[in-house]
Parts: structure tokens; C-alpha cells; sequence
């Protein structure tokens, strides 16, 4: 039998493009033209024509592309491998929990975290950070007692802590913005105090692309006492993260957006905490012994990951952190930063307002047009084969701060290229056209 | 443009350009509020009655060029019909957005609201076009609760 990753590194792809290490050199060589336009051959997707036109994929930051690696380790998986996990003497079922496990493993070096047992899998960024707040939460916040969130968070950031707050009676107190979406990082200093037991903040935020100043962030709320939690749906995919450096103490990320299958994701904890936690969900594989008077639960990461998993998901992931790896996150990132400067220019030259200014950002650009509204451009760039967000991001206060209720966003990845800003830019001409 | 988009046709984008109808009723004798959590289109629409006829019809609210074309388009359509009259223009024009693209429309009946039917090519579209007129049936039912196409 064939292991899981064997799918992926067979095809080879984008990994003549630099070597592993890579994801820690902040200096790394951004990728080339040439390497971009090979590596857009290993997603099917981005060769397909829409209303006529190339497809023009604007909206990594919704969903991403699968590349070929990954689709053919999903494929492998249900070919030659499938069979539940932690279940079965027969060798099927081995070879089935040796590639779910070894998916944890390779998802555990991508984000540098100490051991395996500090991944948990989830269906994704939302799941994970409902899990934190379910059972640390639940355990640690009580009457009178506050959480930390910012003005930018996406709802899956607010809500799962309104909900642990209006059961617990506990506040919740927001960080507010600047004008160019910047936290107030004196303003977030001052939230802190000795009522305080949780910070929970984006790393890089889906609606208006600001990067926080995570490590700052963290050191601070450290210094206090307070724990932290990332929201990393938005940086994973795009930059070299490492949790251990980090320090944070939860990291959350969803598999589909950073080049993996859906419904699956992660959580990162310290083990520390994954060990005082209490279960989430209850059923099979998450317990050790289950009698009618008691039961008693599994050590992490498996107490957290009740009945079956999604196990080709999880191996989907794995060769997706395989796959980016091989193509180095640093070179990712510079290659991403190039192409955020020139749409920035290019935006700015259609007259349009950016939201979203901040000094330290990723590639997404959030954008609002006097002449029409999210929707009617979205539709019009959509007849040019241009796929792009329109709505609130699922990020209404963010938006709200802006005294705006939706946006045009067109967000990039490392498959993108100039040409596709160029027509994005062509797009909104004919927007002005149309509606001006 | 050249010629003509499907969806975007002159006379709709000329409604949501400059909206007939478009301000505040302080004094309307029916009124209900409208909105589409999905894509945040949200609108107030304002009747004024003469016993059973529709004397005035205002609408106020922020959306696309689709739902506001179609609230500008609607309150014009409404003025000197009586509620049985708009009721039955309500079907006809949502029965019109819900069908089959190619499917006949009965100009006869809507008139100028048939530049809307572009929108069946769109099926995500399709709730802005038909959102004030459900808010025009919650104001004759409920008068005053919101409308939610969600």
C-alpha cells in the first residue's frame, strides 16, 4: 500500500522551487514570473474559461484552489487506504491511521508546533475556535470576567464568545480600529486587566487585509497573564507562521483555504492547556473507558476529536502543507507582497476607496466604488470571467467602522499574477461604464 | 455601452440612478421595513391611502442597482391602484422573477417593470428585485414588522 503523501510528492509540482527551511527566512526571494505560470498548471481550476473568458481567481480569501497534489492524495486515499481510524486490527485500518496521523504530524512541522499531540483536527477555523471557547472558556471564564476580541474580527471570532459570555455572564471588550485598520495598540493595552482571560485576535484580517502585530499582542497579554488565541484562517495560507515562536497559545486555521480540502481545519493549543481541557464533543474516540456511572476521556488530541474524523480531509491537508512547503512559504509571501503593491497602484489609479490601509498587509483588497454597489460590480466582473467578494466578509462591525455595510474584495495567492489584476482593473473600467 | 447588458438594462440602471419616489413619509398610512441579511439590501417603503387606493407610494433604503431599480419602479407601477390591484401586480411581477429565463411575460400587465426580467438569468439576483414588493405585502399585512427574505 502506497502512503497517503505518496499522491502528492509523485507529481513532483512546484517542488523544484526552493528548499523547507525557507519558511523561516523573512528575506526569502519572492517567486519568479516562470515559477508562477509552472506552478499554475498544478491547479486545474485556473485553467478553466469563465462567461468566455480565462478564469481570473480573485478570491483565495473565500476559498482556495486545490492543486493537483492534493486532489490526487484525496483520490489515493479513498482508492487504496480507506478504512475508519484507530478502530481496526487489520491492516487497511493501519495503513489509514498511519497516513491520518502522519497528515497531523506534517500539519504539526508547517506551524511549528512543538509535538503532534498539540493538533487537534477540526472542521475548521470556526469549529476550532467554538472548541476553545466550549472548554477552556467554559472551564476558565465566569461572572464578571473578560474577553479580548478586536474591531476587525470575522464573526466566527465574535460570536462563539457573545455565546460563552451570555452564558457565563462574562464581557466582552473590543479593541478599537484606526482609519487605516490598524489596531490601537495603546487602546488594547489599556483592556487589559486582572479580569481579563482571553485575548482572541485575527492575525491577518479577512476584511481588510491588516496584518496584526501578533508578537506584540502576545508578549503584552503575556505580561498580564492573559492567553492568547490566533485567528489564522487568513495568514496560514500566505506566510510562514511558526507557533512556537509566536508563543500564542491557540492558533485556529481551516484546510480550504490554504489549498486543502473543506471541512477540515486545526486547532493548535499548548499542551499545557489541551490537557486541563474538558471534552467538546462526546461519542466514540474521544473516550477511554465508558461505564453507566463514569467515563474517562482520552489524552490530546484525540479527547477533542470526537467520532470519526475527517480522515481524507486531514490527509488532503497534509498534502497541501507539502505541497507549500516544497514551494516555500517565505518565497510565497514575498512573491504575494509584489503583487499586493501593484494591485494597491492599480486600484488607486481606478479611483476607487480602499478599505483597509494598513502599513503591514496581506493580499487583499477591500474596495468601495461611489458609482455602484459590492454586488452590481462583483456581477459585471463576473462577465468577464472575474470572480471576486462582494458582501460583508462576515465581518459586519469591521465594515460598520468604515460607516460602510459591504465591500468589493478581491483577494490574491501565490498563483495569481499581474495579468489577473490587469483584468480586474479592466473589469472595473467597464463598471465605471456601465454604472457611471 | 454598445449594446445592451442581460441584466443591467438602460432603464433599469436609469431607476437606480435617480430613484422616483425615493425620500421619507412621515405621514404614511402603511409602512413596513425590508431586509436581506445575505447581501444587505434593506428599505422602508411608505404608502399613503385613499380608502383602498393607493394615493402615494415612497420607498427609502441602500442597496444594489438591481433592488433599488426595482423599489423606483415599483412605488411609480403603484400610484392609483387599489390594495387587490397591487396585491395581484406583487404576483404577477414575483411569479414573472421566479420563472424560467425565455419563459413569456405578461407585458400587458407589468409594463416597464418587465425590464426586470433579465434578473432570471441570476438566480442569486432574484431576491433583489422581488424584496419591496414582499415589503410591500408586509405593509398591507403586518404594518410595520420587518420583512426578511432570508
Amino acid at each position: 500500500m502506497r502512503a497517503a503523501r505518496a499522491g502528492a510528492m509523485d507529481l513532483g509540482v512546484g517542488m523544484a522551487a526552493g528548499p523547507k527551511d525557507e519558511n523561516i527566512s523573512r528575506k526569502a526571494a519572492p517567486l519568479s514570473d516562470e515559477e508562477v505560470s509552472r506552478l499554475r498548471k498544478d491547479f486545474p481550476v485556473l485553467g478553466l474559461e469563465s462567461a468566455g473568458s480565462p478564469l481570473v481567481y480573485l478570491d483565495s480569501a473565500t476559498t482556495s484552489q486545490k492543486p493537483q497534489a492534493v486532489i490526487e492524495a484525496l483520490a489515493e486515499f479513498y482508492r487504496s487506504q480507506n478504512a475508519n481510524v484507530h478502530r481496526g486490527v487489520h491492516r487497511l485500518s493501519q495503513a489509514a491511521t498511519a497516513a491520518y496521523e502522519g497528515a497531523r504530524k506534517r500539519v504539526a512541522a508547517f506551524l511549528g508546533a512543538g509535538t503532534p499531540d498539540e493538533i487537534v483536527f477540526t472542521r475548521g477555523t470556526t469549529e476550532a475556535i467554538n472548541l476553545v471557547a466550549q472548554t477552556y472558556g467554559r472551564r476558565h471564564v465566569g461572572p464578571g470576567d473578560e474577553i479580548v476580541v478586536s474591531a476587525m474580527e470575522h464573526h466566527s471570532n465574535i460570536v462563539p464568545w457573545q455565546l460563552l459570555c451570555e452564558e457565563n455572564g462574562a464581557a466582552l471588550r473590543v479593541v478599537p480600529i484606526n482609519d487605516d485598520g490598524e489596531l490601537m495598540f495603546e487602546a488594547f493595552e489599556a483592556l487589559l486587566n486582572e479580569r481579563t482571560r482571553l485575548v482572541s485576535i485575527t492575525h491577518v484580517s479577512n476584511a481588510l487585509g491588516t496584518v496584526n502585530p501578533v508578537k506584540r499582542v502576545i508578549e503584552r497579554a503575556h505580561a498580564a497573564g492573559v492567553p492568547v488565541l490566533l485567528d489564522g484562517a487568513q495568514s496560514a495560507p500566505h506566510r510562514a507562521v511558526n507557533v512556537a515562536e509566536l508563543d500564542c497559545d491557540f492558533f485556529a486555521c481551516s484546510g480550504h483555504k490554504m489549498f486543502g480540502p473543506t471541512g477540515i481545519g486545526v486547532l493548535y493549543g499548548k499542551r499545557e492547556h489541551l490537557e486541563t481541557m474538558p471534552p467538546y464533543q462526546a461519542g466514540g474516540e474521544m473516550v477511554l473507558s465508558v461505564e453507566f456511572e463514569r467515563s474517562t476521556y482520552q489524552a490530546p488530541p484525540h479527547r477533542f476529536e470526537a467520532g470519526t474524523p475527517a480522515i481524507a480531509g486531514a490527509i488532503g491537508l497534509g498534502a497541501a502543507v507539502d505541497y507549500l512547503s516544497a514551494v516555500g512559504m517565505g518565497r510565497i509571501a514575498a512573491y504575494e507582497r509584489g503583487l499586493l503593491e501593484y494591485g494597491t497602484d492599480l486600484l488607486l489609479e481606478a479611483d476607487v476607496r480602499l478599505i483597509g490601509t494598513a502599513k503591514e498587509k496581506a493580499g487583499i483588497l477591500s474596495f468601495h466604488m461611489d458609482c455602484a454597489h459590492p454586488h452590481d460590480i462583483a456581477q459585471i466582473l463576473d462577465d468577464e470571467g472575474v470572480c471576486i467578494r462582494a458582501g460583508h466578509h462576515c465581518a459586519q462591525p469591521a465594515l460598520a467602522r468604515f460607516g460602510l455595510s459591504a465591500t468589493a474584495r478581491a483577494s490574491i495567492a501565490f498563483y495569481n499574477t499581474k495579468e489577473d489584476l490587469d483584468a480586474l482593473g479592466a473589469g472595473l473600467e467597464k463598471v465605471k461604464r456601465v454604472f457611471g | 455601452m454598445a449594446d445592451e447588458h442581460a441584466l443591467y438594462q438602460r432603464i433599469l440602471l436609469e431607476h437606480s440612478r435617480r430613484p422616483r419616489n425615493f425620500r421619507e413619509m412621515n405621514d404614511a398610512d402603511l409602512t413596513a421595513e425590508g431586509h436581506n441579511p445575505l447581501c444587505g439590501d434593506k428599505l422602508r417603503v411608505y404608502l399613503k391611502m385613499d380608502g383602498e387606493v393607493i394615493s402615494e407610494a415612497m420607498f427609502q433604503g441602500s442597496g444594489c442597482a438591481i433592488f433599488k431599480a426595482a423599489a423606483s419602479m415599483m412605488t411609480a407601477a403603484l400610484e392609483g391602484k387599489t390594495r387587490r390591484e397591487a396585491c395581484a401586480l406583487s404576483e404577477t411581477f414575483c411569479n414573472m422573477i421566479d420563472s424560467e429565463p425565455g419563459d413569456p411575460v405578461d407585458i400587458k400587465r407589468l409594463g416597464e417593470l418587465v425590464a426586470l426580467a433579465g434578473v432570471r438569468e441570476y438566480p442569486v439576483r432574484r431576491r433583489c428585485a422581488t424584496l419591496p414588493w414582499h415589503t410591500l405585502r408586509a405593509a398591507f399585512e403586518t404594518h410595520g414588522r420587518t420583512r426578511s427574505t432570508a
